[in-house]
């Protein structure tokens, strides 16, 4: 307790207003609270600015300062509870650590910070982190697509269940292979290519956050929401293949796909990681197992939205220029390979970074 | 407004968050009515900003869109509406997505419509809030609230399947703050985070440090209109901390008739009427020696709870 055994001649001794003050106050605890006063008012002002969003206007000393007089603070308060009784000063006191406490442990990085932590490793350290759910997706799309194919081949009419004839357009059962390799060839030059690209990305992207979303109801709609996808993928397939196009079709989807299913499938993956984890949270507490799940599956979905930026400039830009199948499978390919590498080879400080 | 000085405690949204030093705050679940609160002036905000942004890109391009359609469709007019077109599309999805997750990233750890509210988020660990916790709950706010919608767009409005879908989702997503104590959202048990209220308080004077209450060492008051109070021990014994902090409160408030009738609790209590008239300046004089008392005892580790009760070691 040698924190208020400041004894009153000693502080007498110094000169000034606030020392005398200090010497007159009968009380040790009112002695204590006007020796720390001024520390308590200086953080209390820091705090103040950042809170209004004036980092600027602080100078460096003050920001330095804060982390230090963050645990002055909160030490009064510690001693304050056990030695005073003055409500008003220990109710400040509260309120002046939960605020201080606020900005100390507020989101500090910079998106900046942030961003270079997550493509220097945090996003492929999560991605590998789920590595079971990036599996149990894989095979859930995999088995879509077989699927999706099978019911088509059986009965061609499944066609349209799966396909909806605005988006289905002329590739429908039956077209001839002019037509279907018109669909796939030829649109070079067209205009307009980036506002669809946009308009592309827009949409895929709330596709996969609805994929990550719903992995909330325990994983069970993600699945459904993946095989859902597939389904139709598997269908388009099975159609061009009937005409012998489907390596056209391959090249075709490869460009901008192996990076946009790729993405979907991560996607899947997050939000089947979060439903994994609160339906079997092992020993921890199902709300502890959840948020840890989530914050994991956060990075990888901030990087499912950076892998849908590149899919639609893919689709919108290289897919139109690039109008030959080998050209197509090289760029698809390498895509795959740059993604691959990225996530399973490259290790980066991913460590340091998920523990900062 | 002024807010009193003592806190009222004990209501159902008080919890107790540690620290990584190891100290515990009191803090105060944000209520749901503030939340959806905020919530409304966000969308307002957004809306807002939407109809500014659309606005604004319809009078450039209604200046060039005229001349566009007089002209080749691969010109550079043409060219610059298709940009504004894009600039619309990614404009939508950042508004969506973007605002919320900006704000809250920022040290104020909350939205506008929050900032209103007086509420913000913080990590439910009682550590740092992280960028990851800001994105996951964030992620699901559009499921959580989009989604029905869609359902029933996607339905038809007179289909009945898509109101069942989009109720039970409802039931699921929206409704589930009410059915939690710490009125999470579904975002909020993804990524460890909560909404509570942001406290503000000022430090107010210590009350025992005024003239009236420091008795001089000569025993003379230095304001001779002023009478010096001094208490026996057995006067200061009847009374615990409980007391004092109701004490302190009517001392804060300043209200003449409650300052009466507790002069005159007290006064009678203790068998003394020499303060008749003077009443604040015997009340802070009580207050003072018997905090001076309560604390003397508090460092020997003994603490008296209330006038019931024994002191306790």
């Amino acid at each position: 307790m040698n924190a208020i055994s400041g004894a009153p001649g000693t502080a007498a001794t110094g000169a000034g207003l606030a020392a005398n003050a200090i010497a007159r106050a009968a009380l040790r605890s009112d002695r204590f609270r006007l020796e720390r006063e001024a520390d308590w008012q200086r953080l209390e002002a820091i705090v103040a600015q950042m809170e209004k969003g004036r980092l600027r206007r602080l100078s460096d000393d003050d920001l330095l300062a804060l982390p230090g007089l963050y645990r002055t603070v909160a030490s009064s308060l510690s001693i304050a509870r056990e030695t005073s009784l003055d409500t008003a000063t220990l109710a400040y006191l509260e309120v002046l650590v939960q605020r201080a406490w606020f900005v100390v442990y507020g989101p500090r990085s910079s998106l900046w910070d942030w961003l270079r932590g997550f493509l220097g490793g945090g996003w492929s350290a999560a991605v590998r982190a789920i590595w079971l759910d990036v599996l149990i997706a894989l095979a859930v799309m995999v088995a879509g697509t077989i699927v999706g194919w099978l019911l088509v081949a059986h009965d061609p009419d499944w066609y349209f269940t799966l396909i909806s004839p605005e988006m289905a357009g002329s590739r429908v059962p039956g077209a001839s292979r002019e037509v279907l390799h018109g669909s796939l060839f030829g649109n070079a030059g067209q205009s307009g290519m980036s506002v669809f690209a946009a308009g592309l990305f827009s949409n895929n992207a709330q596709v996969s956050i609805l994929a990550f979303a719903l992995g909330f109801a325990l994983g069970v709609p993600t699945l459904l929401l993946l095989v859902q996808n597939t389904a139709v993928l598997g269908a388009l397939l099975w159609l061009y293949s009937g005409q012998g196009l489907l390596l056209d079709f391959v090249g075709w989807l490869a460009v901008h796909g192996t990076t946009e299913l790729f993405a979907i499938l991560l996607a899947g993956a997050a939000g089947l990681h979060i439903g994994r984890s609160m339906a079997f949270p092992g020993q921890r507490p199902v709300l502890q197992a959840a948020s840890e799940a989530g914050r994991r599956a956060a990075v990888v979905m901030s990087g499912v939205v950076l892998m849908l930026v590149v899919a639609a400039m893919l689709e919108g830009f290289a897919r139109q220029l690039v109008d030959q199948t080998f050209g197509r499978l090289v760029i698809g390919g390498c895509m795959l390979a740059i993604w691959c590498a990225y996530f399973f080879a490259f290790r980066g400080r991913g460590a340091q970074v998920r523990r900062a | 407004m002024k807010r009193s000085a003592i806190p009222r405690r004990g209501t159902s949204r008080d919890r107790l968050l540690v620290t990584p030093e190891g100290i515990a705050l009191p803090i105060t679940v944000a209520g749901r009515g503030s939340r959806v609160g905020a919530l409304i002036l966000d969308f307002i905000v957004i809306l807002v900003m939407m109809i500014v942004m659309a606005v604004l890109l319809n009078s450039i391009a209604g200046g060039v869109g005229g001349i566009a359609r007089a002209i080749a469709p691969d010109s550079a007019t043409a060219h610059a509406v298709q940009f504004l077109q894009i600039l619309w599309i990614i404009a939508i999805f950042l508004f969506r997505n973007a605002y919320f997750l900006f704000f809250e990233l920022g040290p104020r750890g909350a939205t506008p419509g929050k900032r209103l509210a007086g509420i913000r988020i913080a990590a439910r660990d009682g550590g740092r809030l992280t960028a990851e916790m800001v994105i996951a709950r964030n992620l699901l706010r559009d499921v959580e609230l989009f989604l029905p919608i869609i359902f029933i767009m996607t339905a038809g409005v007179a289909s009945g399947m898509g109101w069942l879908a989009a109720a039970g989702w409802f039931a699921i997503f929206l409704l589930f703050p009410l059915f939690n104590r710490d009125s999470l959202r579904a975002g909020d048990v993804i990524a460890g985070s909560w909404v509570v209220e942001r406290p503000r308080r000022r430090l107010e004077a210590a009350l025992s440090v005024g003239p009236a209450a420091v008795p001089r060492p000569d025993g003379m008051s230095g304001d001779p209109q002023r009478r010096d109070y001094r208490f026996s021990e057995a006067e200061l014994a009847v009374y615990g901390e409980y007391e004092l902090q109701a004490l302190e409160r009517v001392l804060r408030d300043d209200r003449g008739q409650a300052m009466d009738s507790v002069y005159q609790t007290i006064a009678h209590k203790i068998g003394r009427n020499d303060g008749w008239n003077d009443e604040r300046a015997f009340l802070e004089a009580y207050y003072t020696q018997l905090r001076a008392r309560l604390e003397a005892g508090m460092r020997m580790g003994r603490r008296k709870a209330d006038k019931h009760s024994g002191e306790s070691r």
